[in-house]
């Protein structure tokens, strides 16, 4: 089980800021096929994933990286601090 | 070293003078404070989210690696989240060194860092209607001018 995490204007779309996710993907690129094939909402906030930015346990990370031992994952678009 | 995440407003007077006091070792404060911009006069509120826990990380991890850049006596960042309204400070960041060039390139490194790797993300509320701010190509450059 991952704890799937939305900020901004990905949580938007989606329309949830959080939520559990049962899955078998192996890398953040397979989580994101399984989540855009649910429904238009994600389909719509995954469509470009190069305007997107992914954490895994709350470190920068990329979509080809393996989830093997990783309990929270969270999407995002790029960062506007300061 | 100190981080702190807010939504309440900070005093900054109080925070840059008590920042390095008593540390007659340091001969040089430089203090950043970023302020809610209204541009042309439409802006009603910002509001800013954030990620809790790998804000706070995050900002740390930048603030050690300026550390182990420059010779600092302390760092302290103040970044706050929530509903800010045109003029209200949104940020603050200060450094302490025994001389001024190290307190002034780390209070810039942690600038250019906490703008595109701090897990905030900033909203525009207007009459016209919400925006979310778009990172903008010059913030990713920015930091490679500190990549060695």
């Amino acid at each position: 089980m991952l704890d799937v995490l939305y900020f901004a204007w990905v949580r938007e779309r989606i329309g949830l800021p959080k939520e559990r996710v049962e899955t078998g993907a192996a890398t953040v690129a397979e989580l994101v096929a399984e989540l855009s094939a649910r429904d238009a909402r994600y389909a719509a906030a995954f469509a470009d994933i190069s305007a997107l930015r992914v954490a895994l346990d709350q470190e920068l990370s990329d979509f080809d990286a393996p989830l093997a031992g990783v309990r929270e994952v969270a999407f995002f678009p790029p960062m506007t601090g300061g | 070293m100190r981080v702190v995440v807010q939504s309440e407003p900070f005093d900054l007077g109080a925070l840059t003078a008590g920042f390095a006091a008593g540390r007659s070792d340091m001969g040089a404060v430089v203090s950043f404070t970023g302020i809610v911009r209204d541009t042309d006069g439409r802006l009603d509120r910002m509001e800013i989210e954030h990620y809790p826990g790998m804000t706070e990380r995050a900002i740390a991890t930048i603030a050690e690696e300026a550390q182990a850049r420059w010779s600092l006596g302390d760092v302290l960042v103040i970044h706050r989240h929530g509903t800010l309204r045109p003029g209200e400070l949104i940020m603050m960041v200060a450094t302490c060194s025994p001389h001024r060039g190290d307190a002034f390139a780390a209070a810039e490194f942690l600038m250019d860092y906490l703008k595109s790797r701090a897990p905030f993300w900033k909203k525009e509320l207007t009459a016209d209607g919400a925006a979310w701010v778009a990172a903008k190509p010059e913030d990713e450059d920015a930091l490679s001018r500190w990549t060695r």
